[in-house]
């Protein structure tokens, strides 16, 4: 291991970092410009151009205000759960696969932080530690409203987790790896797995919404009924960790969304360019079109916020365990007969 | 022709309630979330309501009352003699004023002999009724001519409007001469 090596790998994890960052940070004045936009309205614009510097002005209100905290036994805790809440979504960036690779100085920089090859399973586990930030903190908060959010978070998330991961092991028979570069690599040209998997992407997708307690599934924090549930009694910057992290997830979830069924850096016309334009400029155009399906997904994230109202508990129960887990299993069958007659 | 009673709909608007049975394809509800969906994201690229407040300044309709102003008549003097009915018929009580004589060599300042000295109206008392308006004899206050909202302050004292602020200014008099001698 050389040091040119250290210095590559630092550089592209410092930049996938910083690159979370900023789009967790836009995300929240794409939510509120989205928002708006149904509706109707403007929204932000005050601030800067089109209101693009309203996230610093959002930051820094949060940075000033006061750092409220309950009179709970679990200090310790309550310090710990915004902690738990960031770092897991800021984890899962770790491994996944941005651009194919770029050429510098004779060297093959690879657009990943790091190429495990059970990058599928890592996400799980890392993903599934997520939901301990909203448990202690709604636990650490010793308000009943917070704990209520924290046990429907809790609840939620183990329900929609089995039918995640179901509707994961159809998709893995077919590609045959976990590796996120290698079925991003499988998915050249036109080639997506959403074409075969249509059913397991809905599925994946739905799942996706919850685990990243987006509406229709944010009974974890629905303000109507829970106040802010899990973050009610966070202030200052804590509060804003909760909320970036929820916005890191958004943006962490559509990325793997792109990668695994819509070919990730891939786009048609990929083999032509690196044979007649070059390598570099190739798989940069790679890296945008990348960013461009995860912008659509964060999008829709938004616009299904402003469209479906938040299921009821039962009926959130009713989808998880009724419908998903079953259509999953049925999707695995299905896809294991097809491979068998097809391969 | 007899149609019954029940499925009379007059607005065209009515629709029979019905309990039957979802098929699988509504309760999958697929359907209805793309329809959604697709009303939501017309919103989209719809033309916004707002209007960009300081900048854009929503019209107001002609009888609009807001702030109120003490009219000058052509030769620009003043029309309010200070008799007192707008004070009276103030249902909130926000109006009180001085009377003066008018002195020799103000005839081109005050339109009688008697013209108020002092004329105040508290804006957080007024309840822009305009019953001042129905009351003047002498077409002097008019709450629509202004088109402006009363400002927000940050003290009560600001509030009280004297006649620095009520009198119409003299150059909207003459221009408004100027515009009845055009027609």
């Amino acid at each position: 291991m050389d040091s040119a090596f250290i210095i590559e790998k630092s550089v592209v994890i410092v930049t996938v970092f910083a690159i979370t960052m900023i789009m967790a940070m836009y995300s929240t004045w794409a939510e509120r410009k989205v928002a708006a936009f149904l509706q109707d309205r403007v929204g932000p614009n005050r601030a800067g151009w089109g209101g693009l510097l309203q996230p610093l002005a959002d930051g820094m209100k949060l940075f000033a205000k006061e750092e409220f905290e309950p009179n709970t036994p679990n200090k310790f805790l309550f310090f710990v759960g915004p902690a738990i809440a960031m770092s897991t979504a800021l984890m899962t960036s770790a491994v996944i696969p941005w651009g194919d690779q770029l050429e510098i100085f004779g060297r093959t920089v690879e657009l990943q932080a790091t190429d495990v090859d059970v990058a599928l399973l890592y996400i799980f586990g890392v993903v599934s530690v997520g939901v301990y930030g909203i448990m202690i903190g709604g636990w650490a908060s010793n308000n009943k409203f917070s704990l209520m959010g924290a046990v429907r978070a809790a609840s939620q998330m183990v329900s929609y987790e089995v039918a995640m991961g179901l509707s994961m092991i159809a998709l893995l028979m077919m590609t045959g790896t976990l590796s996120l570069k290698e079925i991003s690599e499988q998915q050249a040209g036109m080639n997506w797995n959403v074409f075969y998997q249509p059913v397991g992407f809905l599925i994946f997708l739905i799942c996706a919404f919850a685990e990243t307690n987006r509406t229709p599934f944010d009974l974890a924090e629905c303000e109507s009924e829970l106040i802010g549930g899990y973050h009610t009694e966070y202030s200052s910057m804590k509060m804003g960790f909760y909320l970036f992290a929820e916005y890191a997830n958004m943006f962490i979830s559509s990325a793997i969304l792109a990668i695994l069924y819509f070919g990730g850096y891939n786009y048609p016309g990929m083999q032509w360019m690196i044979d007649n334009v070059g390598v570099n400029t190739a798989n940069l155009l790679g890296i945008g079109v990348l960013f461009i399906k995860i912008c659509f997904f964060i999008f829709f994230y938004m616009w299904v916020r402003w469209t479906i109202p938040r299921f009821r508990y039962d009926q959130l129960m009713n989808l998880g365990w009724k419908i998903l887990i079953p259509l999953s299993i049925v999707n695995i069958v299905i896809t294991g007969i097809c491979i068998l007659a097809f391969k | 022709m007899s149609t019954a009673i029940q499925s009379i709909s007059l607005s065209g608007k009515k629709k029979q309630v019905s309990n039957k049975e979802m098929t699988f394809l509504e309760r999958l509800y697929l359907v209805a979330i793309v329809k959604g969906l697709l009303i939501t994201i017309k919103h989209f690229f719809r033309k916004k309501a707002t209007i960009h407040y300081p900048e854009q300044v929503r019209t107001f309709s002609p009888v609009y009352r807001g702030r109120h102003m003490l009219k000058r008549d052509e030769q620009g003097r003043e029309n309010c003699t200070a008799c007192g009915l707008c004070a009276l018929s103030c249902p909130a009580e926000a109006i009180t004023m001085k009377a003066a004589e008018r002195k020799k060599g103000e005839e081109h300042l005050y339109r009688e002999e008697k013209y108020a000295e002092i004329y105040e109206i508290n804006m957080l008392r007024c309840i822009f009724c305009g019953l001042c308006e129905e009351a003047c004899p002498k077409d002097a206050i008019y709450l629509t001519i202004s088109k402006e909202l009363v400002p927000a302050q940050y003290d009560r004292e600001d509030f009280i409007f004297g006649k620095d602020k009520l009198v119409m200014p003299l150059e909207m008099a003459i221009k408004n001469t100027q515009l009845k001698n055009a027609n």
